[in-house]
């Protein structure tokens, strides 16, 4: 039995000491004898959300693989540990061995969402690292980062080592053996930056130097050394059936967000959503076969012991072999008391007689994501989902016993207008009276519409990512209009509207799209006390606006202002394969409402292509 | 079938509650592939039920919880089957079938047996265990209890069924009670010890203990018996 980082004073003291314990069913245990890498791997928020994400584990499995290699875990400390480990120094530590992470080869860190940055820092702050790159000797792990944060890697550049673009199964493998020769030749930390940066896909940002414009925009952005490449190009893995995948998923013992297996049926989507990073950084789609995801259920769900199974991918209802795969999970485990949960599928017939086998349909609601309100926004961002297609599909499922539907809208799109916005709140009329055409006697209950809107993000490798984004102001006077007309509708009882705070949206905005200068309010930020700023209940928005006054940076240059086609961005030096022509391509057809068919009617010439696989290449020899 | 299941949780699960212990076996019961009875409906659960929880913070060699099943292997194949995927510091010590008509453990605990020791250099006296000795021999030890409404003096001593304390090495003293247990009469080993320090004198710290269950007893015949004794193994 390991020996605790913490003291049971201490685990007996904090909320959830299950975060910090390790000790999980299907843990990897090594001896360090035989171990020539550490690898910390670490999903920078609480454990609970870390522990659901699958990219971890199936990095955490490929590693582990190695035997030369021991891979642990890291999350964020909560803030009551947080509190103590700071008063009480004791450095920030791995799970699985309970040693200090400063003590590792490599601290790995995937960067899921823009409102983690300060947790990154929190992170190298706890394992008594140097926050910035500039500042690390031999002996400081190499930090480096990855996930879909990273397709914007600036304002976190001074931060981080190396940078990791792409899916992680391709070529993390040829930067350890890097590493292990490096180790034994006992080189300086440049020399092995040198030697990563000379690798496929990572980006080491300390070999590059950005120069400004007056105007505060991008002059140049040039490599100051030999070994790094002009281009960094997006890793993707091309055989999806024969790649790493977790066996064994850890089980952890407290409940955690994603509490069941969780099987990936695809990556990428054949949608072309305007304002989806993920559709661009994905791209092309590739599929799992289906032997592959069988295969794969019947070992998840025996080595973890998991009461419920979910699929997992940006569409779930393209994938092409689903009714196989649905009818197969509920034949093979419905009866061995398995919960299948079916991801928001496209409401059509198939879907609502899947979900009317595998849920209880009253307690169950359907789900649509319209996006926007009005047919003509829709077109601007590209979502196939027609206002027909949504009624047609709540008549169904009213017809088959549902009543209840939630409906997903972002305001602060490009080119919207007060039309846009009430139609959401008609459209939610439209879907109530369509309920109560119903006769009475064949209804069941009263019928509750949801509508949420979030606030639009533009977001770097998408058609949008030259748009302006909206200010606080408007995005809450958006909401009040929105909410306005839904008290106008005739049903508004059976209507119910929510809609997000704006300040977390306009920071997000601000590090979504910001370069090297931005990282000097994450800074400041964390260094007042920001961090757990993905949570409402620790969000400081005070503190974070007093930070960006420190710097003395604009926020507005970052979010309100429309770049020009011309201008450098600060991404401009990946390759995500999807090409900046296509994006302003996208960004024109937008402005002219026109619709763009996704991969598998027709190809759009995206550039995804050159990868020389997936959707690009079915039924083609 | 009713099936009694005995196990341990010690090291570092003391840390995991009692909610999360049930998900855990619940688990188990899946990895192992124990051919346990759900419950009908839509969302189908496991009947499954735990005699008596374990607070955070102790360790126990004597937890038990009933299942239902449909069909079994041997005693000695089903523990071996579910130790094979166990979490360090779990084990399934045993696996009995109960007669049909036996009553489910949480009704049947009447009481349970508890080992105290004190962490290094947190002992408050010396001569632990004469000073024990004089607590447990008072006629009545009074503690005040306190609910939402009132706070009232309760005396402690008649659900203090056994003690005693042995000091095997000098600096290390262990105390040792059966308490009485269950939904009708339950006494938490930590008020014994609380009482135990306000009789000494001693300011009580709930971190200079660490308390393991050792044994959970039910009452046949006017006598305690160990709960795992109700059931028969199986061959």
């Amino acid at each position: 039995m390991n020996q605790l980082a913490l003291s049971d004073e201490i685990l007996l003291s904090i909320e959830k000491p299950a975060r910090y314990i390790g000790n999980e069913v299907n843990m990897v245990r090594k001896d360090l004898k035989d171990i020539d890498i550490r690898f910390a791997m670490c999903f920078p928020d609480v454990y609970e959300i870390g522990m659901s994400h699958l990219g971890i584990q199936i990095l955490y499995d490929m590693f582990n693989k190695r035997e030369d290699v021991y891979c642990e875990r890291v999350y964020s400390p909560w803030t009551d540990l947080d509190r103590i480990m700071r008063k009480e120094q004791i450095p920030l530590f791995a799970l699985e061995s309970q040693d200090p992470v400063k003590e590792f080869d490599f601290l790995g860190i995937t960067i899921q969402y823009e409102m983690c940055y300060t947790n990154i820092l929190q992170i190298l702050d706890l394992s008594q690292i140097p926050l910035k790159s500039c500042d690390r000797d031999e002996s400081c792990p190499i930090v480096i980062g990855g996930g879909p944060c990273a397709y914007n890697p600036e304002p976190l550049a001074p931060f981080f080592d190396i940078f990791y673009m792409g899916e992680g199964e391709t070529v993390y493998f040829e930067l350890l053996d890097k590493y292990k020769e490096w180790k034994k030749a006992g080189g300086t930390r440049k020399e092995f930056l040198e030697l990563a940066a000379n690798i496929e896909g990572l980006y080491v940002p300390a070999f590059y130097d950005v120069t400004y414009k007056e105007d505060g925009t991008i002059a140049s952005f040039l490599p100051n050394n030999p070994n790094a490449k002009e281009t960094i190009k997006k890793q993707l893995v091309l055989d999806m059936g024969h790649t790493f995948y977790p066996e064994k998923p850890l089980v952890p013992f407290i409940k955690v967000t994603q509490d069941r297996v969780v099987l990936e049926i695809q990556r990428g989507c054949i949608r072309g959503c305007r304002f989806c990073q993920a559709g661009s950084v994905y791209k092309p789609v590739r599929e799992r076969s289906l032997e592959f995801l069988k295969d794969m259920a019947y070992k998840m769900l025996k080595n973890t012991g998991h009461e419920e199974i979910s699929l997992s991918s940006l569409s779930s209802s393209d994938y092409s072999r689903l009714e196989e795969l649905v009818n197969f999970l509920i034949e093979e485990f419905k009866g061995k008391g398995v919960n299948i949960s079916l991801p928001s599928l496209r409401i059509d017939a198939f879907s609502l007689d899947v979900m009317s086998k595998v849920q209880d349909i009253r307690k169950s609601s359907l789900t649509f994501a319209p996006e926007a309100g009005s047919q003509r926004l829709r077109n601007v961002i590209n979502k196939g989902l027609t206002e027909e297609v949504i009624l047609n599909g709540a008549k169904l499922a009213f017809d088959g016993g549902w009543n209840r539907v939630k409906l997903y809208f972002m305001l602060g799109l490009p080119t919207e207008t007060v039309e846009d916005m009430e139609g959401i709140a008609l459209l939610s009329e439209k879907i109530a009276e369509l309920y109560y055409q119903i006769p009475k006697e064949e209804r069941n209950g009263k019928v509750q519409i949801v509508a949420s809107t979030s606030f639009f993000v533009p977001k770097p490798f998408t058609p949008f990512q030259w748009a302006s984004m909206n200010t606080k102001e408007e995005f809450l006077n958006k909401a009040k209009i929105v909410n306005t007309k839904m008290k106008e509708m005739l049903n508004k009882k059976s209507l119910k509207y929510n809609w997000h705070e704006a300040d977390v949206t306009v920071l997000e905005g601000l590090l979504a799209r910001g370069d090297r200068r931005v990282a000097d309010i994450i800074l400041s930020a964390y260094e007042s006390g920001c961090i757990y700023d993905a949570w409402s209940e620790t969000f400081d928005n005070h503190k974070w606006q007093q930070a960006i006054q420190e710097t003395g940076i604009d926020p507005d240059f970052y979010t309100t202002r429309e770049r020009s086609m011309e201008e450098i961005l600060p991404w401009d030096f990946i390759d995500i394969g999807v090409t900046k022509d296509f994006l302003k391509r996208e960004w024109q057809r937008a402005k002219e409402e026109a619709v763009t068919p996704n991969c598998r009617m027709q190809c759009a010439g995206c550039g995804a292509m050159k990868f020389g696989g997936g959707v690009c290449f079915e039924n083609k020899n | 079938m009713k099936i009694r299941i005995k196990f341990s949780k010690t090291g570092t699960m003391k840390f995991i509650g009692h909610l999360d212990i049930m998900r855990y076996f619940q688990k188990v019961m899946r990895r192992s592939e124990v051919d346990i009875a759900y419950s009908e409906g839509f969302s189908p659960h496991q009947k499954m039920s735990f005699a008596a929880p374990l607070g955070v913070g102790l360790t126990s060699i004597g937890e038990y919880f009933d299942i239902e099943v449909h069909s079994t292997d041997s005693s000695a194949e089903m523990i071996r089957r579910m130790n094979e995927t166990m979490a360090d510091g779990m084990e399934v010590l045993s696996y009995v079938r109960l007669p049909e008509d036996s009553k489910n453990a949480m009704s049947l605990v009447a009481a349970a047996d508890y080992e105290v020791t004190f962490r290094k250099d947190r002992q408050p006296l010396p001569d632990i265990c004469q000073r024990f000795s004089e607590f447990c021999g008072q006629p009545c030890i009074e503690i005040l209890k306190k609910t939402k409404k009132s706070e009232q003096l309760v005396d402690i001593k008649p659900l203090i069924l056994e003690s005693g304390c042995s000091e095997h090495h000098e600096e290390h003293p262990v105390i040792y009670m059966k308490l009485s247990a269950g939904s009708v009469n339950n006494l938490k080993p930590e008020l014994v010890i609380q009482a135990f320090y306000t009789f000494i004198g001693s300011e009580f710290e709930p971190f200079a203990i660490e308390v393991k269950r050792l044994e959970l007893y039910g009452e046949s015949e006017g006598k305690l018996i160990p709960l795992e004794k109700f059931g028969t193994i199986i061959e």
